[in-house]
């Protein structure tokens, strides 16, 4: 693991690329063996915002948890800048689809300063570390605000802020926007695509929203049901912010409902 | 509708207000009770002397006997909370430590504390020792099995935040386990409250020759209802004053937990 990287008050966010190989995860239940992926080969590029598309229960959760650390593969890799990830770490940061994945006894701005206690910095350089990643979600107002007083998309902002703050080199998204209506959605995506391009941190992001995915990657992986493969690899080359109603956008939607079975 | 404070306030003294009316009403009017049952200005008038009257039977002796109820109920309950709360932490977060001493709690549970008073007198002899005891002994059970749910159902979305956060096991411990566990606990520690006036009372009726037990139970075989009466008063009013103070704990450090904290 890259634990030995100290961070420092002005470091960037290193972007850093993920590759996974044969990956096979089996889960045992009392109806038997649920092979959840089998022999998944994949890579995430340093920078790119990487958004896997697929159908409920395929494994797409199982793939985030892995990268995560949270679970371990029953066979086949997956790194981290080529080292293997053996457990999770502030390198790798995840958003839950959950809203509550906030610590509701802390403030906002101590949510977001959660993952710096460990860090060597003074506390000046960690208060200007927490303002200015608020700053960067647009929170700065909400500092002294406590998750309950937070709409779900503040809290959804909240939580990228806290992975942020960290330097982490990769945001793992589980459907983090899916707890959201449709109007908060919307903001939410031109906010975490801003976000982004200012960060370029690589980010990868499951969904089952079509036009969540054509919106905000870069690439797009659509899966296969269970075990989860990849279906069709389909590049977004349009220019941000993309307009929902463009022929190309509707082009790639098509593609994309076309592998998953519609 | 909504109601103003003031009137809410009037609306919920009329009740008590009503029974004392009547009851004074009853006693001196119809000689209800046969002159067993004290009339609540007789009561008032006992308690006076008991407080402020200097010395003897019943007089001036009220201090003394809370002073030494309340150490009781205080060092039975802290003693409750010091050994039960760590230790319910441990059964609910140790597979380990649930599989060893949940079935043994289990099994002392039903077991109604005021049995447990011959082992009291055994062990510390007539004297306050055992009241501590065995309010300790009724305190214990609540404190250590809501501490033991609380700190089994932290959310796992919140460990998994910390670990990603690169949170130590300590500090997962102290800023995530512990706080999560908090409301539950301190429910735990509000029925123990209760319980502990209860047990203080019973065992100083049986076990201790001082304190609010004592003389109530004094007073009851010298046929003076009043002072029983006053003595009834009085430690339902020191229940309640501490029930409130746990209730205020509440309010101040658990308003983030919006189940709660109202």
């Amino acid at each position: 693991m890259n634990t030995s990287a100290t961070l420092s008050a002005d470091a960037a966010h290193v972007a850093a690329g993920i590759s996974v190989r044969g990956l096979k995860k089996v889960y045992r239940d009392d109806t038997g063996d649920v092979v959840a992926i089998d022999g998944l080969n994949l890579d995430i590029h340093a920078g790119e915002f990487l958004c896997i598309l697929g159908p409920s229960g395929c494994g797409k959760s199982s793939l985030l948890n892995i990268l995560a650390g949270f679970e371990k593969p029953t066979a086949g890799t997956a790194t981290l800048n080529d080292e293997p990830i053996t457990g999770p770490s502030r390198l790798q940061g995840v958003v839950f689809q959950d809203t509550s994945a906030l610590f509701p006894w802390l403030s906002v701005y101590d949510n977001v300063g959660f993952g710096l206690r460990n860090v060597k910095l003074s506390k000046a350089q960690k208060a200007e570390k927490i303002r200015s990643t608020l700053k960067l979600v647009g929170l700065h107002d909400f500092a002294d605000k406590w998750p309950h007083q937070l709409s779900g998309g503040m809290r959804q902002l909240a939580s990228i802020a806290r992975v942020l703050v960290t330097d982490s080199r990769v945001l793992l998204m589980d459907e983090p926007f899916a707890a959201l209506d449709a109007m908060t959605r919307q903001q939410m995506q031109k906010k975490l695509i801003e976000i982004w391009q200012a960060t370029k941190i690589t980010v990868m992001l499951i969904t089952h929203s079509v036009d969540e995915a054509i919106y905000l990657g870069s690439r797009v992986l659509v899966f296969t049901k269970r075990p989860a493969r990849i279906a069709v690899e389909i590049p977004v080359d349009l220019p941000h912010p993309r307009v929902v109603t463009d022929p190309e956008f509707n082009r790639l939607k098509s593609t994309s409902l076309t592998h998953l079975g519609f | 509708m909504s109601s103003s404070r003031a009137t809410v306030f009037v609306r919920r003294l009329i009740p008590p207000l009503a029974v004392l009316v009547i009851w004074q009403f009853l006693v001196t009017q119809y000689g209800v009770g046969d002159g067993f049952i004290p009339a609540p200005t007789e009561v008032l008038a006992a308690l006076q002397e008991w407080i402020f009257g200097d010395g003897g039977r019943y007089s001036g002796s009220w201090w003394a006997s809370l002073r030494d109820s309340a150490l009781r109920v205080g060092a039975g309950f802290f003693a409750a909370l010091a050994i039960g709360a760590p230790l319910g932490i441990l059964i609910g977060r140790s597979r380990l430590a649930s599989d060893l001493l949940d079935p043994l709690l289990q099994l002392l549970r039903p077991i109604p504390t005021a049995s447990w008073i011959p082992f009291c007198l055994i062990f510390f002899g007539i004297g306050s020792g055992a009241a501590i005891a065995l309010v300790a002994v009724g305190a214990f059970f609540p404190i250590i099995l809501n501490a033991t749910a609380g700190a089994r159902h932290v959310s796992t979305l919140h460990l998994r935040s910390a670990r990603m956060l690169d949170a130590t096991p300590a500090q997962i411990l102290w800023r995530v386990v512990l706080p999560a566990a908090l409301p539950s606990l301190l429910v735990g520690a509000r029925i123990a409250l209760g319980l502990a006036w209860m047990l203080v009372v019973i065992s100083e009726m049986v076990a201790v020759k001082s304190g609010l037990g004592y003389e109530l139970w004094d007073a009851y075989y010298y046929n003076r209802m009043d002072v029983v009466v006053a003595a009834m008063v009085t430690v339902g009013l020191f229940g309640y004053l501490s029930d409130l103070a746990i209730v205020l704990i509440v309010r101040k450090y658990l308003f983030w937990n919006v189940s709660t904290a109202k």
